[in-house]
């Protein structure tokens, strides 16, 4: 699979240039980019549902970072014990990648996947569900309770988001001082 | 076996940004990192080689179809991820405007 | 190149947005009513409704946005599309167990009408993605506002 080497590589390229840029805003633009290129892998590896989700998500998910960012400062300091924590995050990220390399040989050969359950979903989706999209079929059929969990997984988050910016707290300090 | 060690790289990306980085943003950037790497690899364990998409066509009968369970499990995982960058956007900024930086080591010393 | 010290971008910004914007909210419900037949689904296509939104509002200003879909009344319908899935959910027990597709006849496959409670499902979930990521947008976009 060449292609989906090459969009990795673009990927990897993307993501080492968000990590290491200085500004802010450059860098929220190159992590966008890793997102498209997701998108686009997702495609090649015949996932059209994931591709569309992904796209519109990062969309979202751009326009909150921006937000987040725009004139904002970048404490860029390497005082303290710059030598010393690269070293040892670079020697821990080696021995992840070393039992990952070993780890990975047991895995199923890529392209070749182990169908066990998928392979009833894919023979009876269409009788007992009616759906043609056997993705739709099994988020919303076979595997309700996964999508369950999710939507209050959305309402925690929601409800969090609500809570951290509203503006009942601040009133009350400005009470105290003024 | 190439691919999978690339998307691990990916992954140990991200890892490097969270561990390694000083600013909030950029420990926030380097988790949607991670998100995507994790996203992406089970999306590339489904995959089958000249496979076709999961979408059942009317007049014909596909054989060779990709695995559509780790599909199924990313799409949600896809917006919760959204959800939960937004929440810690939401935490960052409320953080900058304590303590008017987003350096976690000068958040550290000071005290509210 | 402000003309009156309205807010929200300029002339050309706004006119480019009055002829998009219905043309995306239209994608959006595409999306979801032929989310089992085609790809796209609850997800997608309630990220697309609350993106429309979001581009009326970077391009009008808040108030404008605001005014055609106010906060408590997203909370509102994220509240009913958390209801509405939970109890399609609970109707299954009609039959015998949770998320039982309940529908005795399930209409003819390919068509629009078809499977079952899937697409009241993906409109359930569309309300609840589309009005909860738009409102977690303008919460973080009003606390912008505060701080000027």
């Amino acid at each position: 699979m060449l292609e989906i080497n090459i969009l990795l590589l673009f990927m990897i390229i993307g993501a080492v240039i968000a990590v290491e840029v200085k500004d802010l805003l450059s860098s929220v633009v190159a992590v966008g980019a890793v997102g498209l290129g997701l998108s686009m892998a997702f495609l090649v590896l015949k996932a059209p549902d994931l591709a569309i989700t992904q796209l519109v998500v990062e969309l979202l998910c751009l326009i909150i970072l921006i937000r987040a960012t725009i004139r904002k400062d970048l404490p860029f300091s390497t005082s303290g014990r710059w030598l010393f924590n690269t070293l040892s995050t670079i020697c821990f990220l080696a021995i992840f990648l070393t039992f990952a390399y070993f780890a990975l040989k047991d895995l199923p050969q890529f392209g070749k996947p182990v169908m066990r359950v998928a392979k009833t979903y894919v023979e009876e989706g269409l009788s007992k569900t009616g759906a043609a999209n056997i993705v739709a079929a099994i988020i919303l059929d076979f595997r309700g309770y996964d999508t369950l969990g999710e939507a209050t997984v959305l309402f925690t988050a929601v409800i969090g988001v609500l809570a951290i910016v509203r503006r009942i707290g601040r009133k009350k300090e400005g009470k105290n001082e003024g | 076996m190439l691919t999978y060690f690339l998307c691990f790289i990916l992954f140990s990306i991200g890892v490097y940004c969270v561990l390694r980085k000083r600013n909030l943003i950029k420990i926030i950037i380097g988790l949607g990192i991670i998100e995507y790497a994790g996203n992406l690899f089970f999306a590339l364990i489904g995959y089958r080689t000249e496979g076709r998409s999961p979408i059942l066509t009317q007049d014909q009968a596909i054989k060779n179809m990709v695995d559509p369970l780790p599909q199924a499990l990313v799409l949600t995982a896809i917006v919760i991820g959204l959800a939960v960058t937004a929440l810690m956007v939401a935490i960052a900024i409320r953080i900058y405007e304590k303590y008017g930086t987003f350096d976690i080591t000068k958040i550290n010393k000071l005290k509210g | 190149m402000k003309a009156k010290n309205e807010p929200g971008m300029t002339l050309i910004v706004k006119t480019i947005t009055r002829l998009t914007v219905g043309l995306i909210l239209l994608y959006g419900i595409y999306i979801v009513s032929h989310g089992h037949l085609s790809p796209g689904g609850g997800f997608a296509g309630g990220v697309i409704i609350a993106l429309s939104f979001v581009h009326l509002m970077l391009a009008f200003g808040k108030d404008v946005a605001l005014k055609k879909l106010s906060m408590s009344f997203a909370g509102l319908l994220e509240s009913m599309g958390a209801v509405m899935f939970l109890s399609i959910a609970l109707l299954g027990f009609m039959g015998g167990y949770f998320f039982l597709n309940f529908f005795s006849k399930k209409g003819l496959p390919f068509h629009l009408f078809s499977a079952g409670i899937i697409p009241f499902c993906n409109i359930a979930i569309c309300l609840k993605v589309g009005a909860g990521l738009f409102a977690i947008f303008v919460s973080l976009v009003l606390l912008y506002k505060t701080d000027e």
